[in-house]
This record gives C-alpha cells, structure tokens and sequence, in this order.
C-alpha cells in the first residue's frame, strides 16, 4: 500500500489532537509515516502508533526552534525524497500551512489549504473546503506533483488505529537558506488550564455586549461549567477585553467543535468565517434582529448578564 | 542608498457582499464590488511607517489582477505609496495561489526590492501562504505573520505570535515580511493623499514583460482543480425564545437534550 507522509505538530513530544486526526485521514489513502522535528521529537512515537503511524521519522536537530520555518522544509523534502508517499498531509495551524507551502513548490506539486474532508479518489485524494466563510463547499484535488494537503482540526475523529510505529532517524542536510531566519527570542505561551481553542469540543465566546474585561469571568464561568475553550470576537478582542489568542474568525482562530455558545456578538461575516462549521451554535443577544440568529440552533433574546449566570448556575445544577 | 519596499495588494471582492462562483469555477468577480483588501490595508501602513524611519524610502505597490485592481493601487497611493505597478493579462484568469506567486515573485524581481511587504492572507482565499511562497521563490528571508516590524541598518526585527509562543525574528535584507491586523490601524488616505495619488504613475505590464508564458499560469496552469462548489444550504431554523426570566434555564434543557449536559 502506498504511504502518506503525516507533519506531526507536538509541543516537546506532545502530540496535539489535529495531528492524531490527520493519521485518521490518511488512512484512507495508504499507510501514514509521521515526521516529528525538533525536541522530543522521538517522544511522539507511541502515540502516533497508536493512531496508525507505520513509521516516525524524526530528526531533533536544534536548527528547527532556532530558525524560522525553512529548516522543517528542509527536513520534510528529505522525507518526501525518502519515501515518495502518495500525498503530504499537513494540520492547518499558520506555521505548518506556511510549511506546506514551501515543500508543494520546491517539490513542483499542487497545494490545498485548509480542508475539512479528505477522500481516496481515482486521480489521487479529493478535499473538501469550506469558503466564503462557509457560505460553499468546494472539492478539489492535486492535479501536479505529490498532493500537499492542509486539514483544519476538527476534520475528522480520533480513532486508535495500533500499528508499529517504528522510530527512524531522517537524515536532512539544511539548505544554505535555512538559517536567513532567526528566531532570537521565544516566550511560551501560558496555560490557561483551558482546552485549546481550535481543539476544544465546546467553545464559549463573548464579544462587545460582554462590556469589559471584569465581566468576562461570566464568559469563562460558563465555559468552566461545560469544559470549554474560551473565545472572543475582535471587538473584544480590540477593545482588549480578552487576548487576540483567543479571537475567533478571519483573521483570528478557526473552530468548528461540537457546540459554539455566543454571547453579545453580533455574527458579522468575518466572525462567521471562523465559527460557522460549528456542529450545534447557540446565541444570547438582547437584538432579535442580530445575523447571529440566523445560524443557531437555539437562541435566546436576551440580556446577557441575566441568561448567561442563570444557564451556568442551571449546568452546575444538573452536573450535580 | 534609498530602501526599495515592494507592498504585495490584492484587490478582492466584497466579504459583506454575495460572493459566488462563475461556470469555470473560479471565483465570480463581476457581481460583487471589489476593493483593496483590508488585510493589505495593514501591509501598506506598515511599509509606510518603515519608509518614515528610513532616511531614503520608496514604496512601490503592486497588484495582479483584471483591470478593476487598479482601484485597490489607487487606495494604496492615497494612503501615501509612491508608484504602483498593475500586472494584468487575460490568461492570468484562474491562477492559483503558486501561479500568483510565480507572477509576483518575477514583477518583483523586475521592479527591484530591499523589503517586500504582504498581508497576512487574502480576504477571498484566505490561504496566507503567498508570502511564504514568496520568500521561496526569491531565495531570501520569510519574516512572517509579524505583530510588530522594524526595520534599522539593513536589518528586519519583528515579533510573531504563534500558536503556543510568541517570537521575535530578525533576519537580513532583503527579505519578505507579511504583517497581520495587530500591526497596527491603517491610516484613512487624507483629501491631499487622494489628489495626489492622481498623478502617482502606475505601469502596467502584462505576462510577456515578464518573461512568462500563458501555460505557467491562469486555470491551464494551476497545479490544483476544483471539481464542484455547491453552495452550503442555509441553516435549518433554529428554535429562538425571548427571555421572560427563564432564559438561561431553558438553554441549558436545550443543551441537556443535545447531550452537552
Ligand atoms: C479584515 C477584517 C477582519 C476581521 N476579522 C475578524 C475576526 O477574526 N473575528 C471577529 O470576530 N471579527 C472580525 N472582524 C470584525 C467584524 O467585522 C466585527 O466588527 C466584529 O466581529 C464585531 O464583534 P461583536 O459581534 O462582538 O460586536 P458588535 O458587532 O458590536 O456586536 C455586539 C452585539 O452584542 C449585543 N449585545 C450588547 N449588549 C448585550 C447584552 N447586555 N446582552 C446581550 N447582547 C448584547 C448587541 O446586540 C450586538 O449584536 C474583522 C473585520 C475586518 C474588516
């Protein structure tokens, strides 16, 4: 059966859940070998054979945290070169799309961001994309090269799949650019204890009816209640209310979990673009005549001051 | 010696408007109005605050695009660029991302650069990897995805907040910086910027002025197909109620019933 080379995106041999979801995928298109850069790459091994990976390449050379991008092209060319696999899957956070990119053209091959579905077909795999901020589908494929595929999380589920994963060490030789960009200074980001946003099965937002950073507790309550991720439109996010790390839409987190909870957000186009895949989507807006309304499933006209802690404490209650 | 910046702009339709499909499956530009991306907006006020704190700067916007895209070099030369370059060719209907960036990276080569200036991604295909490709294509540093740039003796500083961390970059010139919409807010082009961006030359060249045939790019050319679009189906109607003091209580039965309670 023909391979399908799997970027593992883990933080120091953590495995994040878009990469697990990616083995999901690639299964269905041949047997997945992951490749995991940097440290703790070879950590990563048996949770990745749990989910299917035949093989994990790694290399955990200090060029890939040192420098920016260029040596993880480096290294996923010399894997494409070493085992020629039938597509390249890739999770769609910024860094790995920008990743991706690089490898289509250097190996001459097409490239599609941002999939949320991926199938075997007659003339290599079909991806399904969500556009127009989710106002239509599109199917495309790779017509040149070794399909590059970027998936956005949430595509597909988590399946335990055991296969050997066997450790390989991949051998890469840095291109003379792999140093151009240096990374002088990284501060990590802090936990917040919460699910990651774009991971989480649940997402709570709040926008500009939340007025103020103080009143956000209400948000994070109601998220606490349900295990949920805390996110926020760019309203509140300029006003700066909540972090831009936790902005949902066009030019913030894209998320599609389960259950998407508004509140005091309006539903403008671009928040849409990043929110509207959402299985089930519920809002609290004192407008009835707020956009928002016109993606729920369930929707409450009201102030939020008031709906917001009666539904937590309401949760809690039947959570016992 | 004066700083070349080369500002990449795309002129984009509507995001507020109706965007479709045409037959060809490429996207249908003649229904919606079309304007200088927003995300473009950050890259041009960004390169012009870089111009301030150089000695000797030039702007050059450039764009690919049918003839319309000139309104979007228009807006940018009010904001304050100094000269815009306009590549337009029918066969560059449908090139794809790779294909786009094949056409600038050559235009840029063409005009000369020290700094190359990007969005962080279109407001249409919202792809974000042409400045990536960009960098590819000319061999020089990718600077990317900055919150914050600088630029002091021939070097680009910037910070970049990723996923898990937030890092500060730095890397010789020339180099290719995208900016994301924390950069900063773009300046509104004042009366006089308007007046003058009148007379700011704009030159247009077309693919055989940069030495490109018609098969490297436009839907012949492009390394992806699209099989079908079909528009999403409206959400069915959800259940609205207006709170009457039970609001909260009814939403989490709603919840309860959908089991995320
Ligand atoms: C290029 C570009 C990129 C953008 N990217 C993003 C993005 O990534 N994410 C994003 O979110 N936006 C983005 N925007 C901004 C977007 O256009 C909207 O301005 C923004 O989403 C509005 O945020 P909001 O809904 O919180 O605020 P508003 O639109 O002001 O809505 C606030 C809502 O709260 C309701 N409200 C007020 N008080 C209460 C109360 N007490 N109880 C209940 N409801 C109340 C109001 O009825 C109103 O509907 C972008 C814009 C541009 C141009």
């Amino acid at each position: 059966m023909a391979e399908v080379l799997v970027y593992v995106d883990h933080v120091d041999g953590a495995v994040r859940k878009p990469t697990l979801e990616l083995l999901t995928l690639a299964r269905r298109i041949g047997d997945p070998v992951a490749v995991a850069l940097g440290n703790g790459a070879a950590d990563t091994a048996a949770a990745l054979a749990e989910h299917g990976a035949v093989k994990v390449l790694t290399d955990d050379a200090a060029e890939y945290a040192d420098y920016l991008v260029v040596p993880k092209v480096d290294a996923l060319q010399a894997a494409v070169e070493a085992v020629s696999p039938a597509a390249v899957l890739v999770p769609s956070s910024a860094e790995a799309k920008e990743i991706a990119a690089r490898l289509a053209l250097r190996i001459g091959s097409g490239i599609i961001t941002d999939a949320v579905d991926l199938e075997a077909g007659d003339e290599g795999p079909v991806a399904t994309q969500s556009v127009f901020a989710a106002s239509y589908t599109t199917r495309t494929r790779v017509s040149k090269g070794t399909p590059v595929i970027t998936v956005k999380p949430n595509s597909a589920a988590v399946e335990a799949a055991p296969a050997a994963g066997s450790v390989e060490a991949l051998s890469v030789t840095f291109s003379d650019k792999a140093t151009g960009t240096k990374v002088t200074g990284r501060t990590e980001r802090e936990s917040t204890g919460r699910p990651e946003l774009t991971e989480a099965a649940i997402v709570v937002s709040g926008g500009r009816g939340v007025n103020g950073a103080e009143n956000f507790g209400l948000i994070e309550a109601l998220a606490d209640s349900l295990g949920a991720a805390v996110g926020a439109s760019r309203a509140a996010v300029d006003a700066g209310w909540y972090p831009h790390t936790s902005q949902v839409g066009q030019t913030g987190k894209s998320v599609s979990p389960q259950l998407y909870i508004a509140s005091g957000i309006s539903g403008a186009i671009q928040h849409r673009a990043g929110m509207q895949t959402s299985k089930t989507i519920v809002a609290v807006n004192k407008d009835a005549e707020a956009p928002i309304f016109d993606l729920v499933d369930y929707g409450v006209v009201g102030d939020l001051f008031e709906v917001v802690p009666q539904l937590t404490e309401e949760i809690r209650t039947r959570k016992g | 010696m004066s700083l070349r910046i080369v500002v990449t702009v795309k002129y984009v339709p509507d995001a507020t408007g109706d965007r479709h499909f045409a037959e060809d499956l490429t996207v249908d530009r003649d229904d919606v109005d079309g304007l200088l991306s927003e995300l473009d907006e950050y890259a041009v006020e960004q390169a012009l605050q870089i111009a301030d704190e150089a000695d000797d700067a030039e702007i050059t916007v450039l764009t690919v695009g049918p003839e319309d895209a000139k309104d979007a070099l228009r807006k940018a030369l009010s904001m304050g660029a100094d000269k815009a370059i306009h590549v337009e060719d029918d066969d560059l209907h449908g090139t794809d991302a790779i294909g786009t960036s094949l056409v600038l990276a050559k235009a840029i080569e063409k005009a000369g650069y020290d700094l190359v200036v990007s969005g962080m991604a279109s407001t249409d295909g919202t792809m974000g990897i042409v400045p990536a490709l960009l960098a590819e294509r000319l061999g020089v540093p990718q600077v990317t995805l900055l919150s914050e740039v600088s630029v002091e003796d021939g070097v680009v500083k910037g910070r970049r907040d990723g996923d898990s961390a937030s890092e500060q970059l730095e890397a010789s010139l020339p180099a290719v910086v995208s900016v994301t919409d924390q950069s900063g807010e773009a300046r509104y082009p004042s009366f006089k910027g308007i007046m003058a961006a009148k007379k700011k030359p704009v030159e247009s060249w077309d693919l055989s002025d940069l030495g490109l045939e018609a098969d490297e790019v436009g839907l012949e050319g492009s390394w992806t197909k699209v099989d079908s679009a079909t528009e999403r189906p409206a959400r069915t109607a959800g259940t609205i109620v207006k709170d009457e003091g039970e609001g909260g209580k009814q939403l989490a039965a709603f919840l309860a019933e959908r089991k995320f309670v």
